[in-house]
């Protein structure tokens, strides 16, 4: 399907950032993980049949700058509100994975009139000792994609990867996925924990937290810890999928997604 | 030139199966293989060797600061240093050094250090290492993206701290203080010589040679690597229009003396395969995090490697895998009879530009009495044939401690 790609100034060029978007309904605005995001993923495409998407990538990942101005989490929710007000957008379907759940947690935490629904996928931001997240950054590539996806081989299959001759490719890859994640360490180093937990309670759009069943970086017991911060949530497991239900199985995650934000 | 004795004071007894066992040395080696009694007595060993150096006339007693491994048993350096600083005489007490950016406030550090000059009678080098990602990432919680600009942040701090007569207030990203007022100030005017070690990050040398400060190479993957790294550093120095001074620069360098090559081997390579083998036998997962290296570095490390991706199993440093003769070949260990070691030393110190020849004279479970004879037979064969290279260069890098008949009766012992 078609989508625009844009660089959307924020604050008078203090931000420069990256925000794809496409289709056509109600506002429905996705955060991507600590990956980054790099492209208009399949899972956007079907949302976007029925909503108009917005996809922005945050500032300090490829294609968004800004990072220096942001010092914690709550300077990164104030600039998805500014981001918010640039584009003119009230009133959205929230949707965070990941990192990005953190972000949306705190964003509709903060700016509750911005938000009319929020689905947290996986989301990060609380911590119980007795359930330690994977060390994301010390984990070796083979034990993350296990953690990250419940059938990795068909998911690296459908991973598209650089031609291993194109040396330059390879290289962009790599710097791009360094400054990704030396980014995220401002909201993830050394515990993925920045206070949601004294905000959390000033959520007050109506909640869905979505976990893949088998998630092996944060454990899904993590989704009854957020459902009991969250008075009034509800819990959607996705089976056959682990940390991005949304790459995984896009189908199943937009059917449960829409269901929720429809009903 | 100046030579100096190093010490990493490293864990002499990991299991022989440590390999098999364990995936590091650093950050999640159980602290039960810690046997404390054991600790007593070699940390009881290493400074006799630091204080034997100092008797028999190496200029400088280096320590430097690591957390959570057996690599290098010295998580407080200071510590290490008061001790020295009231049992060695006339030796600069190199402190290699403090990762600033983990003292909060960094102040701390400016005391520690102005206590250590004073009580030395001017003898401090003071060391602002970055800190390896494990020290300071895994071990001490710092944020990866950030930790450079506290690093600066703190530098800036102490400097001011040192210097300024009057308190002043400071307000920084990560450090605010109301008063900044440093009692005591340290005895170096305007401040003990400040030594940076480490790194390899483009942006940690333009700023060093800009601070005119000391560059110390602490690798110890020999002499191609110490080439490229160094010649990359004096361009740099060129390129600012600052004379090649060797005194600018440090490195360290293994080195065990005997009395012929074979004895040497024989004398001396359990030890340094069981530092290769066991003590830099660290995860590649806490070697680096996204972050830690600048973009500069990254991209120049791309570059030079020549490909894109990381390995995908993530695997050790260091390895285990060159024999004796290999190490010496490539310079990781500089070894044999006085007269060639006396020999390679001068010729590595011309060629790479070395003015601060820090050496390791114990390494991995090397025992007291193999590296006391060694410190003696470097110290009278050795030392004495190294001292007139660069007699031509000032040494602006260097302490300068009081007068003697300005020394304490009691300092010194």
């Amino acid at each position: 399907m078609a989508y625009t790609e844009d660089r959307v100034s924020v604050r008078d060029g203090m931000f420069n950032v990256t925000v794809r978007h496409g289709g056509s309904g109600e506002p429905l605005v996705f955060l991507h993980g600590a990956g980054g995001q790099a492209a208009w993923d399949p899972f956007m495409d079907l949302l976007a049949e029925r909503y108009t998407v917005y996809s922005p990538v945050s500032p300090g990942w490829p294609g968004s700058e800004g990072i220096d101005h942001i010092d914690d989490v709550v300077d990164m929710a104030l600039f998805y509100l500014d981001l918010f007000d640039t584009l003119g957008l009230r009133g959205v379907h929230l949707l965070g994975s990941s990192l990005g759940g953190m972000f949306a947690a705190e964003i509709a935490s903060l700016g509750r009139e911005y938000v009319r629904k929020l689905v947290l996928c996986e989301p990060a931001g609380i911590w119980l000792d007795e359930h330690p997240y994977l060390d994301f950054y010390a984990a070796g590539q083979d034990q993350l994609q296990k953690a990250l996806f419940h059938d990795p081989e068909a998911m690296a299959a459908r991973m598209p990867r650089p031609d291993p001759e194109d040396k330059e490719a390879q290289a962009k890859m790599t710097l791009d996925r360094q400054m990704a994640l030396a980014s995220a360490s401002k909201f993830t180093w050394p515990i993925w924990d920045k206070g949601l937990k004294r905000r959390i309670h000033r959520i007050n759009a109506p909640t869905l937290i979505v976990w893949g069943e088998n998630d092996g970086l944060i454990p899904p017991v993590y989704a009854a810890a957020f459902q009991k911060l969250i008075p009034g949530s509800k819990v959607a497991i996705i089976p056959e999928t682990a940390h991005v239900p949304m790459v995984e199985r896009p189908d199943e995650f937009v059917r449960v997604v829409r269901e929720f934000l429809e009903g | 030139m100046k030579v100096h004795s190093f010490h990493l004071m490293p864990y002499p007894n990991l299991p022989e199966d440590f390999r098999e066992r364990y995936r590091s040395v650093y950050i999640d080696i159980p602290s039960e293989l810690y046997d404390p009694a054991l600790g007593h007595q070699v940390y009881n060993d290493y400074l006799d060797e630091l204080e034997y150096a100092d008797r028999l006339g190496f200029d400088g007693v280096c320590v430097n600061e690591h957390h959570s491994n057996a690599y290098g048993l010295v998580p407080s350096p200071n510590l290490m240093a008061a001790s020295l600083a009231r049992r060695t005489r006339n030796a600069g007490l190199v402190v290699l050094g403090n990762s600033i950016a983990l003292y909060n406030p960094p102040t701390r550090v400016a005391e520690e250090f102005a206590m250590l000059d004073v009580i030395s009678g001017g003898r401090l080098v003071a060391g602002f290492p970055l800190g390896t990602a494990m020290d300071t990432n895994y071990a001490y919680g710092q944020v990866p993206l950030t930790l450079r600009d506290k690093y600066h942040e703190a530098h800036d701090l102490i400097l001011r701290a040192w210097t300024e007569p009057e308190p002043f207030a400071f307000n920084g990203k990560y450090t605010q203080l109301r008063y900044v007022n440093v009692w005591p100030r340290p005895l170096q005017k305007p401040h003990p010589p400040v030594w940076v070690p480490g790194g390899s990050s483009p942006e940690t040398w333009e700023w060093v040679v800009e601070k005119d400060y000391l560059y110390a190479h602490l690798s110890l993957s020999g002499h191609a690597s110490a080439r490229r790294t160094l010649g990359r550093y004096y361009a740099l120095v060129e390129a600012a229009g600052k004379e090649p001074n060797p005194y600018r620069v440090g490195m360290t360098q293994a080195c065990f003396v005997a009395g012929s090559e074979s004895e040497a081997e024989e004398l001396y390579s359990e030890a340094v395969s069981y530092f290769f083998d066991k003590c830099l036998y660290i995860y590649r997962g806490f070697a680096d995090v996204p972050g830690y290296r600048s973009r500069r570095a990254i991209e120049e490390g791309l570059a030079q490697q020549g490909f894109g991706l990381q390995p995908q199993t993530p695997s050790r440093l260091g390895g285990g895998s060159l024999s004796w003769k290999e190490r010496v070949e490539q310079g990781s260990v500089v070894a044999g009879t006085p007269e060639q070691v006396t020999e390679r030393l001068r010729e590595v110190c011309r060629e790479l530009g070395v003015g601060h020849l820090m050496l390791l004279l114990q390494l991995g479970n090397l025992s007291k009495e193999r590296t006391m004879r060694n410190i003696r037979l470097v110290a009278e064969k050795v030392l004495p044939n190294l001292r007139d290279l660069w007699s031509e260069w000032e040494d602006r890098w260097w302490v300068r401690p009081l007068e003697a008949s300005l020394r304490a009766s009691g300092a010194g012992k």
